[in-house]
């Protein structure tokens, strides 16, 4: 028994039960994000695929590999997508090496 | 679909699936049996306030046979080297009649490989000769390099007027292989540049090329007019290729999908995607409604789905011999839950998506 079930995802809708006019924001401007803009819905599929990783969020996972499917998106252009979310989550915790290194300084020198 | 290795027909393999009562069953069992999901009819009359009847004969679809050069993962025809139906001569000529007694603007011929039928030559000829204004062949293009004597394809196609729709799931190799078979990317290529050169698609030029887009695997087609355009600069950038313009067809869980769909364990998901996804305005404009499809043996059907699940007109005229043209007025579209293909989306029709 996993805590996430795929099934789920399909009753993603019903938040709105208990909280209409919030849902119902959050869907209107959900939907509104992902249209043509000044990126394609293309780029913001591939955008909101390396997202899901970082996030690491089965749901979005499961939602934005399919998306991509049916835009014609290659496993190659989304791996490489993947990649950057992963680039971005090694190199944020890299970079605070810096706080380190300026730690060990000011304490050791 | 990497785990499908399609190399003979489900009747071939003596597939249970070869028998369309067991399809039908299936299409009936399920999400739909336990009432979780709406049944098609239900859903129609939910949405449209009323049955699905036909308006009327715009596109006369004859299939020439089951008879093709490839056997592709996802065929609904269940088509292949190994079928041996294929219309004759004399089925043609019923068809022919109906074509000038009906005033059919469209003739749509398909198969399989249509082109393979012995008479397929003299068949576009008599049509255009009995006044049809366009003839559609659904080519699989690999035909038309397959052998010597279909090499000339192009040039007939070209001086006949034939509009040609060809299949073409995918810019990549890897994907139009492991859809259609190996090698098979590669020879549509060259198929697509004999089209090209005797003018299909081509800016200014007259003689119209379309492709057919269908997803590789369980999940619906995207937006058609940005796959068209992806398409578009994919194929001319790597290989100089022109054509009009991109069907974005939705997969029916059908015949071989049927088959990878249950064998991949899609297939529960899939029926609920096609359901959620159902667009009450694709369920106005879908093809059945001025669309009569004619089997290789010259019955009549709603459309090439239904033909190929044997679910015959809703009439007791169900022969070409016995058309008449009150058959298109009002008439029952007989239903089933692959239905819910053709209203996914954007809609899907054998001319893509219908809005």
């Amino acid at each position: 028994m996993s805590y996430y079930d795929p099934k789920d995802l399909r009753k993603f809708g019903r938040i709105t039960e208990w909280s209409e006019s919030l849902g119902e924001n959050f869907f209107d401007y959900y939907n509104s994000v992902f249209k043509e803009g000044a990126l394609t819905p293309r780029e913001k599929s591939l955008i909101a695929l390396a997202v899901a990783h970082t996030e690491m969020c089965p749901y979005c996972i499961d939602a934005y590999t399919k998306d991509g499917l049916e835009r014609g998106i290659t496993k190659e252009e989304m791996m490489e997508a993947v990649h950057v979310g992963a680039a971005i989550k090694s190199g944020a915790t890299l970079v605070h090496g810096v706080m380190m290194m300026n730690k060990v300084n000011k304490l050791d020198s | 679909m990497s785990q499908t290795k399609v190399l003979q027909s489900l009747h071939k393999r003596q597939s249970p699936l070869a028998q369309t009562e067991r399809q039908l069953k299936i299409l009936e069992e399920g999400i739909f049996s336990n009432g979780d999901a709406p049944k098609f009819g239900q859903k129609i009359q939910q949405s449209l306030g009323a049955p699905l009847k036909t308006t009327g004969l715009d596109i006369l679809q004859v299939n020439l046979g089951y008879m093709c050069n490839q056997v592709c993962a996802h065929c609904h025809v269940d088509a292949g080297p190994d079928r041996k139906e294929i219309m004759t001569q004399e089925t043609m000529e019923h068809c022919l009649k109906v074509i000038e007694s009906s005033g059919v603007k469209t003739l749509d011929l398909t198969g399989g490989a249509p082109e393979m039928n012995p008479n397929f030559r003299w068949f576009v000829t008599q049509a255009k000769a009995r006044g049809v204004n366009e003839i559609i062949v659904r080519s699989n293009l690999t035909i038309i390099v397959a052998n010597k004597k279909y090499h000339d394809l192009p040039e007939f196609f070209a001086q006949h007027q034939v509009h040609v729709v060809s299949s073409m799931p995918h810019w990549t190799k890897e994907k139009t292989d492991r859809q259609r078979g190996s090698g098979v990317f590669e020879d549509s290529i060259k198929a697509l540049k004999m089209l090209n050169d005797v003018g299909y698609g081509l800016t200014g030029s007259n003689l119209t090329l379309d492709l057919v887009y269908n997803p590789s695997g369980a999940f619906l087609p995207g937006d058609q007019e940005a796959l068209c355009q992806d398409f578009k600069r994919r194929l001319d950038q790597s290989f100089n290729i022109k054509f009009n313009g991109l069907f974005a067809l939705t997969n029916l869980p059908i015949s071989r999908f049927l088959d990878y769909l249950i064998a991949s364990d899609n297939y529960e998901d899939y029926m609920w995607t096609l359901v959620e996804s159902f667009n009450p305005a694709a369920a106005r404009a879908v093809m059945c409604l001025n669309t009569l499809s004619v089997s290789w043996d010259g019955y009549l059907f709603d459309c090439d789905f239904n033909q190929m699940l044997q679910m015959p007109i809703n009439d007791a005229r169900q022969h070409i011999s016995q058309y008449q043209n009150d058959l298109m007025e009002g008439r029952l579209i007989k239903i089933s839950q692959h239905c819910y293909g053709c209203t996914a989306g954007a809609g899907s029709s054998c001319q893509g998506a219908v809005i």
